[in-house]
């Protein structure tokens, strides 16, 4: 009996007016799995993730969840289907508390009243942030944004969760936390789809991953095969093998 | 004892300021838009006050209520029939378009009411209340006392209830809300029905005081600029200590200069401000 599939893109394609962001992607995410993004920046990560949340309108390809298509659909829909992005650079609500930004991401709860409990679990795990739940957000560490962030999507109770860059811009400790975090989640069931800079990194914690370069998917393959690839480096350095 | 007050009524003036004040600072502050219509949602308070009064003999707490609630789902009206549309065009459209729902309410006044002054009877709030020796009309204690209390509900309802932060968060990051699961549309309609309720309150009780004309909405909408600059733009409590400050200012000046020169040495003390500190009294630098 094979896994379901819950996310189904075909054939993405992204344009703002002139320029093309996506050209080509195509990729599936199955219930229960890891699947990372990888690609040098520009590539075109954000734009694929920002698609499937629903904030780029596509103009051509489809996305599929569940077996419904939602490529028409708006981001507050989608995120309320069980679809949840945290988005690249965390867009904190800077001017709300920690614990706001927490209820904030417990809006599309359909019962409201199991938020208090998916508050406590957010601060079990990031004990930090029960700390500081009544400062602004504006006012935390790199590492603590990530952490509220993360906390901000959990509390929507994602079937699954797209990370933006999760690790950019922060210490290695930092990082090495973030993704224990990450892959306990993942052993407590939450599917992940991933976009990252550090190759590493990703294919530690991923099962499967598709390398993307100037907006098309080049490349994919389970996390082990993937390692092993001379290509994988090529690509995401992009030196060309002729040279 | 004169000058206390004078500051003393002022301060009530000051508090109605704050009320209409707010409303115009939620909209700035929510989606960078200015509402040149907002005086003239004062005025539509006025007259709505003036017929309930007139037709229904309705009491101060049924005129108050219905331009509480007219107001409310007219500026729902106006965001979606309006707004949601020249959001989309330049500047300038935004800018025109609540200039011209300005003129349109106002020569709407005028052809349904004419320009004759209209006043409520003076027996809707009676007599002074003598505190320690100072005099306050009634009318005025009443509105600058209910203007208080629902500019800091105003306030509480931003700061501490779910829709409140709900608000915020369209207003800080319109694209992260959406990804909570917000629809930035709706809200930015309530909000527009909360300022518009708040300018209709404002000019509910401000008819228990002052005349009633078609043009009056506009220096009322002047006065309201000055307020939520000096407040910092976006800012309610900033508004509040704002409305508080020029209305004893002008009182101030009406007493000490002459009635004629307290619009004077208002804009020239918020000339002089924006000159030193453009972000206003409680403003960010952006």
């Amino acid at each position: 009996m094979s896994v379901p599939i819950l996310l189904r893109v075909r054939n993405l394609e992204v344009r703002y007016d002139d320029l093309v962001g996506l050209a080509d992607v195509s990729l599936e995410v199955a219930q229960g799995s890891v699947v990372a993004l990888l690609g040098s920046n520009g590539a075109g990560k954000t734009t694929t993730l920002n698609a499937i949340a629903g904030l780029n309108r596509r103009s051509a390809g489809s996305v599929e969840w569940m077996g419904e298509d939602i490529s028409e659909l708006p981001a507050y829909t989608v995120v309320s289907r069980g679809l949840t992005l945290s988005p690249e650079g965390w867009r904190l609500f800077t001017q709300q508390t920690v614990e706001q930004n927490l209820r904030l991401g417990a809006t599309v709860l359909k019962d409201r009243t199991r938020a208090p409990a998916l508050l406590d679990r957010v601060y079990d795990i990031f004990p930090r942030l029960a700390e500081r739940r009544r400062q602004r957000a504006g006012t935390l560490s790199g590492g603590e944004r990530q952490m509220l962030a993360l906390g901000r999507a959990l509390m929507s109770e994602p079937k699954l969760l797209m990370l933006d860059e999760p690790s950019l811009g922060l210490a290695p400790a930092v990082v090495e936390m973030l993704y224990e975090k990450l892959a306990q989640l993942h052993r407590d069931g939450l599917t992940l789809l991933l976009a990252e800079q550090s190759v590493p990194l990703a294919l530690e914690i991923a099962d499967y991953a598709y390398v993307l370069q100037t907006g098309r998917a080049v490349l994919e393959g389970t996390a082990r095969d993937l390692q092993t690839n001379p290509q994988v480096q090529r690509i995401y350095l992009g030196i060309d093998a002729s040279n | 004892m004169t000058i206390i007050q004078v500051i003393a009524s002022g301060l009530l003036l000051g508090a109605v300021y704050a009320l209409f004040s707010s409303g115009l600072t939620l909209i700035w502050g929510m989606m960078n838009f200015i509402n040149f219509a907002h005086g003239e949602f004062v005025l539509i308070g006025m007259y709505i006050a003036f017929l309930v009064v007139t037709y229904l003999n309705g009491g101060p707490l049924l005129f108050v209520g219905t331009a509480a609630v007219l107001l409310f789902g007219f500026g729902i009206v106006i965001y979606y029939g309006l707004i949601r549309h020249v959001m989309r065009g330049p500047i300038l459209a935004q800018i025109l378009s609540t200039f011209g729902l300005a003129l349109l309410l106002r020569y709407l006044a005028f052809f349904i009411f004419k320009a004759d002054f209209k006043t409520l009877p003076d027996t809707i709030f009676p007599g002074t209340v003598n505190i320690g020796g100072i005099f306050l009309g009634m009318p005025q204690l009443v509105a600058g006392g209910v203007a208080l209390v629902i500019t800091l509900g105003i306030h509480l309802l931003l700061k501490r209830t779910t829709i409140g932060s709900q608000l915020l968060a369209v207003s800080e990051d319109r694209q992260a809300a959406m990804l909570m699961g917000i629809r930035p549309d709706r809200m930015q309609a309530i909000a527009w029905g909360l300022s518009a309720a708040t300018a209709g309150v404002a000019g509910a009780l401000i008819a228990t005081f002052y005349y009633i004309s078609p043009t009056v909405g506009e220096s009322l909408a002047l006065t309201a600029f000055v307020v939520v600059a000096f407040g910092g733009f976006g800012s309610v409590p900033g508004a509040l200590v704002a409305g508080l400050l020029i209305g004893v200012i002008q009182s101030l000046s009406a007493y000490l200069l002459g009635p004629i020169y307290k619009d004077i040495v208002v804009y020239a003390m918020f000339v002089a401000l924006l000159w030193i500190r453009p972000t206003g009294l409680f403003g960010k630098a952006a």
